[in-house]
């Protein structure tokens, strides 16, 4: 099975171990990556909180070039940029005005062929035999609370390929690497995003409760799918300990740090080294 | 206390353009506040994200664009979601904001304003998000030179953050883009 792969700039730099272990756990499970030559930023929220026909021409250029390249439909790991891509892929398809006018701003046009999904709906899609083989050291119960953010299922007539309250796939992936999904509240719930640059107490604040719903509930570690949510959660948990006197030490992993762990990859080779709380299952 | 009186000369207009903006009908929305129990950033908010609707319904474009709210609006749709009436708010905080900015009333989300501009900045000039470069802009125009030096530390010694930004080969067709955009957006 082949994909294009957009990477989206934090995979190349916060969120550099989500690029790492992406590749590295597709590379296990047979799926061929061939990623988009020069892509670009798709925007992100300052675009959209901009102009509406900047945050589409951006990301149109990058559903452009893919579908030129014609690897198949785009796989993206990082929930924002899937979200962008997504959004732009609805609209530009629903308005022919809309795709004319952004042919024009980008020089090149894209005619929708090639489909934008997550890369944990592609996973989550695989035969669950076929991932149950790679499964090589099981992760003995290891309680994790699945953290989904907003934008993997929201708005959910975007993406749709989970609950937008309760969504599962994540979970269901956890509990095939042997480890034992915790039932909890927030798992769609806010983490702040980009305040965490411009309004950091506010992000603080949201980060606190995520981490105190996730260890009330008997989690051992978080699991999540977005590279500003595991920058929050885990390289600014010191921030939050130091405001709220509290004493979290909740490791924040990728699902595709935590999949590789379980099919027997080295710590190095998903970036394990690269986090800020330790993961060390069984100690 | 809300001037009901000067919405009478430009709420419709202004209505209108909120309409044309977001896509959404503002007749749409009963006031359940449904957005507003489940909005995670309503703790920090000056008006209730029900509140701000109500605003635009009643044409008050000051009161409407020049508040705190729309600019800690985090855009994570669980009020779209949830809409009884499918009114699509964050979409419609979108339009806020981009109405805010045209017409310069970022003075209450002037962080978040600055941030944005920051990022687009590198983009346009890059083709990519240089994540260390918008983090020591914004520091360093918002008068917060040292905020998050720990943080970009532990990122640099993990590999995590580069020194020098990716500059893509279509550097020059994204900069287009962004001008195109512009002219078309000043035109209209």
């Amino acid at each position: 099975m082949n994909y294009t792969y957009y990477a989206g700039c934090s995979l190349h730099a916060t969120g550099r171990e989500f690029d790492l272990s992406a590749r590295a756990v597709c590379g296990r499970l047979g799926i061929g990556l061939a990623e988009i030559p020069d892509w670009n930023c798709c925007g992100a929220s300052p675009a959209h909180s901009t102009s509406h026909l900047l945050a589409v021409a951006l990301s149109a250029r990058n559903l452009a070039l893919a579908e030129a390249q014609g690897a198949g439909d785009i796989v993206v790991p990082c929930a924002a940029c899937y979200q962008r891509l997504a959004v732009a892929r609805k609209e530009l398809g629903e308005d022919p005005g809309l795709r004319e006018q952004v042919a024009r701003i980008t020089g090149r046009d894209y005619a929708g062929r090639a489909g934008v999904r997550s890369l944990l709906e592609v996973l989550g899609g695989l035969d669950t035999e076929h991932l149950k083989a790679q499964v090589t050291r099981p992760l003995g119960g290891l309680k994790a609370a699945c953290y989904y953010g907003c934008l993997l299922v929201r708005p959910p007539a975007v993406t749709g390929f989970d609950d937008p309250e309760d969504p599962r796939s994540m979970d269901d992936l956890v509990r095939l690497a042997g480890a034992e999904p915790v039932p909890w509240g927030y798992k769609t719930e806010c983490c702040g995003a980009a305040h965490g640059v411009a309004n950091e107490p506010v992000t603080l604040k949201l980060v606190r409760d995520i981490l105190e719903v996730a260890r009330r509930a008997g989690a051992d570690c978080l699991v999540c799918a977005c590279p500003l949510c595991q920058n929050n959660l885990d390289a600014r948990q010191e921030h939050v300990n130091r405001v709220f006197g509290t004493d979290f030490g909740l490791p924040v992993l990728y699902f595709t740090q935590l999949l590789g762990w379980a099919f027997g990859l080295s710590d190095r080779d998903l970036g394990l080294d690269k986090l800020f709380v330790k993961f060390r299952p069984g100690v | 206390m809300l001037n009901l009186s000067r919405a009478a000369a430009d709420g419709a207009h202004f209505v209108e353009e909120v309409e044309k903006r977001s896509g959404q009908r503002l007749t749409h929305c009963y006031q359940c506040g449904k957005c507003t129990a489940g909005c995670p950033l309503a703790f920090s908010m000056d008006l209730m994200p029900h509140q701000v609707i109500r605003l635009v319904q009643l044409g008050l474009r000051e009161e409407a664009l020049d508040n705190k709210a729309v600019w800690l609006c985090s855009t994570c749709a669980t009020c779209s979601t949830r809409c009884p009436k499918n009114v699509d708010l964050a979409a419609l905080m979108d339009a806020l904001r981009i109405m805010a900015r045209r017409e310069g009333r970022t003075r209450k989300g002037a962080s978040t304003a600055l941030f944005n501009r920051i990022f687009l900045d590198s983009v346009r000039r890059h083709g990519r998000a240089h994540e260390l470069g918008i983090g020591l802009q914004h520091n360093l125009r918002s008068g917060k030179p040292f905020k998050d030096s720990d943080l970009a530390r532990g990122l640099l010694v993990r590999g995590r953050l580069k020194f020098r930004p990716s500059r893509i080969k279509g550097a020059a067709e994204v900069a287009r883009i962004f001008a195109e955009v512009k002219r078309m957006e000043d035109g209209q």
